[in-house]
Formats: structure tokens, C-alpha cells, sequence
């Protein structure tokens, strides 16, 4: 296992790099830069800011630059955007807030969705599992920027219970409408996978023959169905986790929660090209530790993978 | 003894408490209106504002945040007329090229520092540095101060600059050639003066609420990127017992649907209005509902460079195309937010700016498609034989909406079909800029209250001139106009001009459409640059 682990770390560095090649590329090669306006800049104000960022390097100085700054100094540059803040300090910002409503509304999702699948499965064709399906359903076909809007209409122009948006040093009342905005069609999707899971699995034939052994229902639901039942679920997660934990530009901007999600999307548009990167790397980075985490817990779930 | 001092004692407390009750009830000093106990003014702004630093910042909502934390040498007042900020007058030389200002003695910085001439030296000096790279190091350059060419460009030192402090309490500033606006360019907030001490102390992290020093009304007591800052007053500005808003805080909301929504649930004070939905909100709120002129003009230019299309080279396609657009229609239509008709490229609401009658502006619509149709047969185009371009513009709704309107406007009277493409902001300004374009559109803003904001677009020099528009005359009029006493006869003329030779379709002069607390009060809604200060605002008690 230990070596697995080691391996895969060994692949991420290099995965890492690649990425940070290409989106660099791809970045540069986009039409127009940081500093393309709608009032031109005269050629020698350009120069004087590309020197400042160091543009005027070939692409490939920069690039070598740039990832000796991350190594050396942990330095991921400053943005041409918010002029008086580095990549470091935006992401430091940003992140804490979108950690916090992404955990949270991944915890929603898990439990809420868990619950109504593994229920809606227990009693298939009951009305709770027709009402456990309609809700999956409905939240997953209203997309969150029609949910946010709703909400924000809801409880805070009709009802005036919570805040519209904002986030106050994460209060809990600046938290509900985005986690309920974030977690709605996560949740849908976990109560949906886990209910078929559940189902499939309550078919088979261990289930079958620990049912005519006579073990108590809840021993062949929470020791022997629900393992196995989760395996889909949770390669499901490990994905749904790192998307909801970096950030969604439709929460951060309907809500004004100041996450790094709307960062992302706004440093690719101004061409905020050490911003898009860090997020980037951000992001990836993730993305790869949890593969790695979701990979683990499948061995541990499941005595039947090894590594 | 003991008795008397007491009796002292509760006198005092007793005209403090009066003096503070009556402080609190709060008149305002000169209408006597009574005002609410909570002076916090709170305004949306679209998008978290690039910098704090005066000298730094470059878009419109930090400048806003600019004018509330630091102060100029000239203010403007609710008409957009120059009132002295922490200059009270100044001379101009013989030759129009020296300017001294006297600085007031009392201004003093949030740290209690004396404001002196010697601060607006450093910041001069650091606006055109190379060093600094402000993207707005071109201001120096337009305001003709001496060197600031040559300190942009590499070749100078930021300390020849033509400013200095001829003491403590006198400026000196000297330029290149005479500009009459010059004094009115030193509202700008890259001109505003910049805190030596505190940026020597902690560099690019001098803005931070911590560390920063301004010597405006308001001082940042706290900043949220992407959601909020929080601006108080400033107890050592020089006017801040004639100051009424205690409290200034912005709040970063990007959907106008959505800060329309927080505005009526009380969460601001002032929003935006998205496009279309002005007619009910004003039915619903019209207390609340305003729309006054802004400073910008709507157009679409024609590419007439050498890569663009060979059909827009003739003065009859260009015309007819210019004709044929109903503007009725997106004005009050589309839009509805009170826009007005454009026929000439400047607003109307431009300072001392006539609009001259050009010829098709008074023809009825009749006339003009009549007009039109007639031009575009002489030019060889006819239904049969329709001609075909295609129009660009850059992604967003309300664009989109504008160009479909034009587009079937042609089509139907003219025949004309034309191929919509949407780019996003960055890659159209790239193609645009590069003359990748057959029709693109074109949006201005005045970046100053004067005619010429507009019209040297037009000049065949000038790097915003896309459609590369290219007639001597308007060049030798553009330039006679910045030095003439009386410049109107030569802006007329360039928009005759223009008229007759339509390098671009005038479509319409925006507005400003908010949703504004009907307890704020003097809004300066007359200033068609929008350069207000939250210190001359105030909210009455319900």
C-alpha cells in the first residue's frame, strides 16, 4: 500500500508540471493579454508594465520563471488585476470561504442524498421512495443559477429571514443559501447513485442468504449491504468533492461569498494569467490527492482491490 | 464646595448631553431637513475594484472608492463645476504653462500628518514612473506635465518631472503646451497625492486597511476582496464637521438581478437597473426609480482600413446602413432606461457642448429609410443583389438584443443581410483593435467633461480610432480646437463632418438608471461625469 501511495505521489509531480506547461500555453495563446483595454495603452506604458511583469521574456523564460518562483520562493506571482494583491494572498482569501461552504454543502450532500437513497431504496415503490425520487429529481433539474435566484428571492426579499448574499466572516445565517444553492443537485445525484447501489446490491446473492440466515435487518443493511453499495457513490465523490471545495463561480457570484471560484472565471476572461494559473494548480492538485484518497479508501472498503 | 463643583459638574454633562442630543436629532445645516440617525451609505459596485492606490487603480468603481479616500487638488461640485479641494486657487503664467496652486494649511492626512505640496510631488512623480508601471502612467503624458514623456519612455528620471514644491502650502506644475482643462484633469484620481511614508514603510501592502494613510473624508477601516469594503470617516479631514455620511461601505455584487433584489430588501442604497426593467420599477417605486444622462455614446464603426470590406469604402453604404437604423426602436424598446437617440457621436449632456443639427437627425424616420433605400441602389445593392457583411460585438445580453434589432431593421428595408458574430471582451478588443472587423461596435465614455473626450477618437492619429477613419481636416480641427478660445465651431464641424462622411452609426447616449434610497439626498445627478463624493451626501429620517 505504501509503496502504491508513493507511486502515485511519483506520478503527481510530473502530472503537476505538465499541467502547469499546457495551461500556461493555452493562457498565452489566448487572444488579447492582461492589459488589452478598451483605451489602448500607448506602446511605452505597456512596455514599462510588461518589463514590471516580466512579459517581455520569451514564453519559455517565463515559464521556467514561473515554476522556479512556485519552487523556490512558493511564489505564485502577483495579479495584473487586483494590483495591490498577490496570487498567494487571493488564494489565501479566497479559499478558507470556499473550503468552508463547499464542506458544508458537501456534508449536506452526502447526508441528505445518502438518506433519501439508501430510504428510497428500502422501501422501493413506497411513496417515500417515489418521494425521495421526485425530490433527487427536481433538484437536479433546477441548476443553481436558477436555484440562487430563487432563494435569494425567497428568504431574502419575501420572508427577509436571511441575508441575500455576503459572506461576513462565514456567519452561519451568510452560509444557508449558498450551501442549500451548492449542495441541492450534488445531493440529488447521491441520493440517486446510492439508491441504485443499494438497490442492486440488496439483490444479490449475499444479501439474499444473510436475509434466510436470519440476521437482524439492520446487521445486513449497515454491515454487509452498505459497503458495497457506496463503491459507486464514492467514486462519485471523490471528484464532486474537490469541484465543491474549489469553488462554484455561480455561488460566488450570485452570493458574493468571495470564494475563488469566481476568480477562476475571471481570471481567465482578463487574462489574469498568474491568478488562472495558481487556481489552476490549486485545483489540479486536488483533484489528484483526492483520486488518490478515494483510490485508498476503495482498498478499505473493499478487501477485493488490492494494489 | 463640594456642592458647587457638583452642580458645575452636572452643567457641564448637561450641555454635553444637549449639545450631543442635538448633534444626534441632526438638522441639516443649511435645508434643515431632519436627518436619520444612521449616516451609512451602502452602494453595489459590478466588480471588485482593481486597487486602492490613487495612482494605481484604473477602473471606475476604485476611483469612486478613490474620491472617498484621498482628495485632489480640485473637487467637483454637484454640477461638475471645479471647488477647491486641498488646493483653494491657482495662477496661470503669461504663457498658459506654468500653474501655481496654493494648498489650504489645514489639510491633514488620517494620521494627523500635514498635507503638503511635497505629497503631491511623490505622487506625480510615482504616477509616471516605470518603476511603479501604473497603467495609467499615459495621464501624466495627457496632461502635458514637462518630462512626462520622456519619464514614460525610459529617458528621464520620475524627478525631473515638471512639479515641485515651491513650499510647503505652493505647487508648481509646468507643461508642454497650453491645455485649457488642465486644472479640471486634476480631479482624476491618479492625480490625487500619495502618503510617502507609509508606502516607503510597507511597499505594495500599503493599501491594506492596517497600513494604509489617506487624506480624504473616509479612511478604509476594512476590506474583503470580492465583497466588501468599509470606509469610515476620517476625524483629521479638514471639513468633517460639515461632513453628514459617517460610513461608506461598498458591496461587490455581480448579477444586477440579484443587487436589485438586495436593494429591495434594504441591503443598499443604490443599484443599477438592469436593462428592460426600468418602466415597471419606476410605475412600482417612483420615488426610487432615477435615470439621468451619463457621458458615453453607443455606436458601431465601419472598418475602413484596408483589410476591411470594399463596400463600406462607399460613402452611400455607410449612409444608408446609418439611415435605415430605427433608433426609436432600441431606445424605447429595447432599452427603456430613457436613453436618447444618437445622430451625433458627443452627448448632449458634454459641458459646453452644443449638438449641432446635422442633416439627418431632423428628417423624420419616413425620410431617412426613403433616404436609405435611395443610396443603397445608387451604390449597386438591391434586394436581389443584397449586399452582405458581417457585425461583431462583444458577448452580453443586452448587445446582443441591439444588434438583432439593427440587423432585421436592415434587412427588411434594405435587404441587407448581415452575419451576427459575439466575442468575448478580450479577443473582440484584440480583433477590433487589429482591424479584424468589417463592423464592430463601439462604446466611449468622456473621460473628461469636454467635447474633445469624444471627438479626438476621430483623429486618423489617435490609438482609438479602430475603423482608421482618416480625414485631414477633422485632424487640423481637432488640433485648432485645443488651443482655440471658443472650440464649439471647430466641434461642430468635425460632427458635420462626421455626418457626412460616417465612419461610424451614432445609436444612442446612455443613462444612468439606479435604484436610489429615497432618504439619500444630493445625489449630484447633474454631473454627467458621475464624480461624486460621498461627503456631500446625506440621508434624511424617514
Amino acid at each position: 500500500m505504501l509503496s502504491y501511495i508513493l507511486r502515485r505521489v511519483a506520478i503527481a509531480i510530473p502530472t503537476l508540471l505538465l499541467l502547469i506547461v499546457i495551461s500556461f500555453l493555452l493562457m498565452h495563446a489566448a487572444p488579447g493579454g492582461p492589459f488589452t483595454s478598451e483605451r489602448p495603452l500607448p506602446p511605452a506604458v505597456l512596455a514599462n508594465i510588461e518589463a514590471k511583469y516580466g512579459l517581455n521574456n520569451p514564453i519559455y523564460v517565463q515559464i521556467i520563471n514561473y515554476i522556479g518562483g512556485i519552487i523556490t520562493e512558493f511564489d505564485f506571482g502577483p495579479s495584473f488585476k487586483y494590483k495591490d494583491r498577490s496570487v498567494n494572498d487571493i488564494i489565501a482569501n479566497g479559499f478558507p470561504v470556499t473550503l468552508t461552504y463547499g464542506f458544508l454543502s458537501f456534508a449536506v450532500a452526502v447526508l441528505v442524498g445518502g438518506a433519501l437513497g439508501i430510504a428510497a431504496a428500502l422501501k422501493q415503490n413506497s411513496w417515500l421512495d417515489y418521494f425521495a425520487v421526485g425530490v433527487s429529481i427536481g433538484a437536479q433539474v433546477l441548476p443553481n443559477f436558477v436555484m440562487a435566484p430563487i432563494l435569494v428571492l425567497t428568504f431574502t426579499l419575501w420572508l427577509g429571514w436571511l441575508p441575500g448574499g455576503g459572506w461576513n466572516d462565514g456567519q452561519w445565517n451568510h452560509l444557508i443559501l449558498p450551501v442549500i444553492a451548492l449542495s441541492t443537485s450534488y445531493m440529488a445525484s447521491v441520493a440517486r447513485l446510492t439508491r441504485s447501489s443499494m438497490l442492486e446490491v440488496l439483490h444479490t446473492n449475499f444479501i439474499r442468504t444473510a436475509m434466510a440466515k436470519g440476521l437482524p435487518y439492520r446487521v445486513i443493511i449497515f454491515k454487509h449491504a452498505l459497503k458495497p453499495a457506496l463503491l459507486p457513490v464514492m467514486s462519485y465523490l471523490g471528484p464532486a468533492f474537490v469541484s465543491m471545495i474549489t469553488g462554484s463561480v455561480i455561488i460566488d457570484m450570485y452570493f458574493s461569498t468571495g470564494g475563488i471560484g469566481q476568480f477562476y472565471v475571471n481570471s481567465a476572461l482578463n487574462r489574469d494569467y498568474a491568478v488562472m494559473m495558481g487556481i489552476t494548480i490549486l485545483v489540479g492538485g486536488l483533484t489528484i490527492l483526492f483520486n488518490l484518497i478515494v483510490d485508498i479508501l476503495y482498498a478499505w472498503v473493499d478487501p477485493k482491490i488490492r494494489y | 464646595m463640594k456642592f458647587s463643583k457638583s452642580a458645575l459638574l452636572a452643567s457641564v454633562v448637561g450641555t454635553a448631553l444637549l449639545s450631543t442630543s442635538a448633534f444626534a436629532a441632526g438638522v441639516h445645516p443649511e435645508t434643515g431637513e431632519k436627518l436619520a440617525d444612521d449616516q451609512t451609505f451602502t452602494y453595489r459596485i459590478l466588480d471588485e475594484h482593481s486597487s486602492f492606490d490613487p495612482q494605481v487603480n484604473e477602473d471606475v468603481s476604485g476611483s469612486e472608492i478613490a474620491r472617498n479616500l484621498f482628495e485632489g487638488l480640485y473637487n467637483q461640485d454637484n454640477l461638475g463645476n471645479l471647488v477647491p479641494g486641498v488646493a483653494l486657487s491657482h495662477t496661470v503664467s503669461d504663457d498658459k504653462l506654468t500653474y501655481t496652486f496654493k494648498l489650504r494649511d489645514n489639510a491633514k492626512w488620517s494620521d494627523g500628518k500635514p498635507v503638503t505640496a511635497g505629497d503631491f510631488v511623490f505622487a506625480w512623480r510615482r504616477l509616471a514612473s516605470p518603476e511603479l508601471a501604473s497603467p495609467y502612467q499615459w495621464y501624466a503624458e495627457l496632461m502635458s506635465v514637462e518630462n512626462a514623456d520622456a519619464i514614460v519612455k525610459g529617458e528621464m528620471k520620475p524627478e525631473e518631472l515638471g512639479i515641485k514644491a515651491i513650499d510647503d502650502h505652493t505647487l508648481e506644475v509646468k507643461l508642454t503646451k497650453p491645455l485649457p482643462y488642465f486644472a479640471a484633469m486634476t480631479t482624476h484620481s491618479s492625480t490625487f497625492p500619495s502618503p510617502s511614508w507609509a508606502i516607503e514603510a510597507h511597499g505594495a501592502e500599503w493599501t491594506k486597511p492596517e497600513n494604509i494613510v489617506s487624506n480624504g473624508a473616509y479612511k478604509l477601516v476594512k476590506h474583503v476582496p470580492q465583497e466588501t469594503a468599509i470606509m469610515e470617516r476620517n476625524t483629521n479631514y479638514w471639513d468633517n464637521d460639515a461632513t453628514i455620511i459617517d460610513k461608506v461601505e461598498t458591496l461587490v455584487i455581480n448579477d444586477e438581478n440579484i443587487a436589485l433584489t438586495r436593494y429591495l430588501a434594504g441591503e443598499t442604497d443604490r443599484t443599477e437597473v438592469p436593462a428592460g426593467q426600468f418602466p415597471r420599477l419606476q410605475k412600482e417605486y417612483p420615488d426610487q426609480a432615477v435615470v439621468f444622462p451619463r457621458l458615453c455614446s453607443y455606436y458601431y464603426t465601419f472598418n475602413l482600413s484596408d483589410s476591411g470590406p470594399e463596400e463600406f469604402k462607399d460613402v452611400r453604404v455607410r449612409k444608408a446602413l446609418a439611415y435605415a437604423l430605427d433608433r426609436r426602436v432600441i431606445t424605447d424598446a429595447v432599452l427603456q432606461g430613457g436613453q436618447f437617440q444618437a445622430y451625433t457621436f458627443t452627448p448632449a449632456v458634454t459641458a459646453g457642448f452644443d449638438v449641432p443639427k446635422v442633416d439627418f437627425a431632423g428628417w423624420s424616420q419616413a425620410e431617412r429609410d426613403a433616404k436609405a433605400k435611395e443610396l443603397m441602389e445608387a451604390a449597386g445593392f438591391t434586394k436581389d443583389n443584397p449586399l452582405e457583411f458581417d457585425l461583431v460585438y462583444n458577448t452580453s445580453e443586452g448587445h446582443k438584443k441591439i444588434a438583432i434589432a439593427m440587423t432585421q431593421m436592415w434587412k427588411q428595408k434594405l435587404g441587407v443581410k448581415v452575419n451576427m458574430n459575439n466575442m468575448e471582451w478580450k479577443t473582440f478588443l484584440n480583433e477590433r483593435g487589429n482591424q479584424n472587423f468589417e463592423l464592430a461596435r463601439g462604446a466611449w465614455c468622456g473621460d473628461y467633461n469636454e467635447a474633445s473626450t469624444f471627438l479626438d477618437l476621430m483623429d486618423s492619429e489617435s490609438g482609438y480610432n479602430d475603423g482608421k477613419f482618416v480625414n485631414a481636416e477633422v485632424d487640423e480641427l481637432l488640433e485648432g480646437a485645443k488651443s482655440a478660445a471658443d472650440p464649439q465651431p471647430n466641434y461642430t464641424r468635425v460632427e458635420e463632418i462626421m455626418a457626412a462622411e460616417m465612419p461610424i452609426i451614432p445609436i444612442y447616449h446612455y443613462t444612468n438608471v439606479y435604484m436610489m434610497n429615497a432618504q439619500l439626498k444630493n445625489w449630484p445627478i447633474k454631473n454627467a461625469e458621475q464624480n461624486w463624493y460621498a461627503k456631500n451626501l446625506y440621508k434624511v429620517a424617514k
